[in-house]
């Protein structure tokens, strides 16, 4: 049992991640979770500014547990189920990051220098986090689906449409990842 | 009560993106350099499992668990609003390098800058939502 503290390896989450695609396929639902962003919206009230948020938010209960699932997950995770949690990088990947000024790589989970409480006093930083998470939300709904909903179970249906999303993933990732990145860290 | 299941699911897959590092910034960092197999291992492995079952799924006309039958609807066809939102999303995917499960996940975990992600991730849908009229799909 001793792998379970350690980081897990490609071919234990890939499957698992199938396994959750299932397990909520077999309970009747579907894998997507950034429909929660848009339940999440409608509960704010989102509804009384255009119909795309007017719509019963009792029906995507289920989904909101799956997301606050999701976050007691996380916590498990680091608490109960890891005695390092160092993300052990490419040696390349490290060297390169260090010049970008984000000297954590190599030695933590996630960069200190965008996700710690000390980097939001920065406003670069604020402004780097801001911007991802508007185009991600933005993005995800416009393309229908992020990550879960089209890289996993669109591409596991077969879906074309799942393939022109996951092919503009990586297009916007790699613009993002070679030429744009410097300029936000 | 029937929903309390969604809850462990939610739970599993929360240790999942978490022990799986999929959750990592780096992670995201070092696919998109093609300095790891990683990731691409993760969702690989993923969808070599996931293709088999949803073609099981569908050829024996599988019911779920509560007795219905088991319908996964395929999505509308287009090209722009997939190729377009894709795009913005990986810009964004790149840059904050979440996306909206792992974003779940990580408040969690207490990486509480998470959060601001998060909220504007909120404002983005949001501004889809109010817009959505005027783009192309």
């Amino acid at each position: 049992m001793e792998w379970i503290f350690k980081p897990w390896p490609w071919y234990i989450g890939g499957p698992m991640i199938a396994f959750v695609l299932f397990l909520l396929l077999f309970f009747g639902k579907s894998f997507g979770m950034s429909s929660n962003l848009r339940t999440l919206c409608t509960i704010c009230g989102a509804g009384k500014s255009t119909r795309f948020f007017d719509f019963n938010w009792k029906t995507q209960q289920w989904n909101l547990l799956v997301a606050f699932g999701a976050i007691i997950g996380g916590w498990i995770g680091m608490h109960w189920l890891s005695d390092e949690i160092i993300v052990q990088l490419n040696p390349d990947t490290i060297d390169q990051l260090h010049q970008l000024n984000i000297k954590s790589a190599g030695a933590a989970y996630m960069p200190e220098e965008l996700f710690s409480l000390h980097a939001l006093t920065n406003p670069k930083v604020l402004l780097s986090l801001s911007l991802g998470g508007l185009l991600v939300g933005f993005g995800a709904r416009y393309a229908g689906g992020c990550t879960s909903g089209h890289a996993i179970s669109g591409l596991s249906n077969l879906q074309l449409v799942s393939l022109y999303a996951v092919i503009g993933f990586f297009i916007g990732g790699l613009l993002m990842n070679h030429f744009l990145l410097p300029y936000f860290l | 009560m029937r929903q309390i299941y969604f809850l462990f699911i939610g739970i599993l897959f929360g240790i999942i993106m978490f022990k799986s590092e999929a959750a990592s910034w780096f992670r995201i960092y070092e696919m998109f350099q093609f300095q790891s197999f990683h990731m691409y291992g993760i969702i690989g492995s993923a969808l070599f499992f996931g293709v088999i079952m949803i073609q099981f799924i569908k050829k024996f006309k599988l019911k779920s668990v509560f007795g219905e039958q088991i319908n996964i609807p395929d999505k509308d066809k287009s090209f722009y609003r997939y190729m377009l939102g894709g795009i913005l999303f990986g810009l964004g995917w790149g840059l904050a390098g979440a996306c909206p499960g792992p974003m779940f996940t990580l408040i969690g975990a207490g990486f509480l800058p998470i959060l601001v992600v998060i909220f504007f991730a909120l404002v983005g849908t949001w501004i889809y939502g109010l817009m959505m009229d005027k783009l192309p799909h």
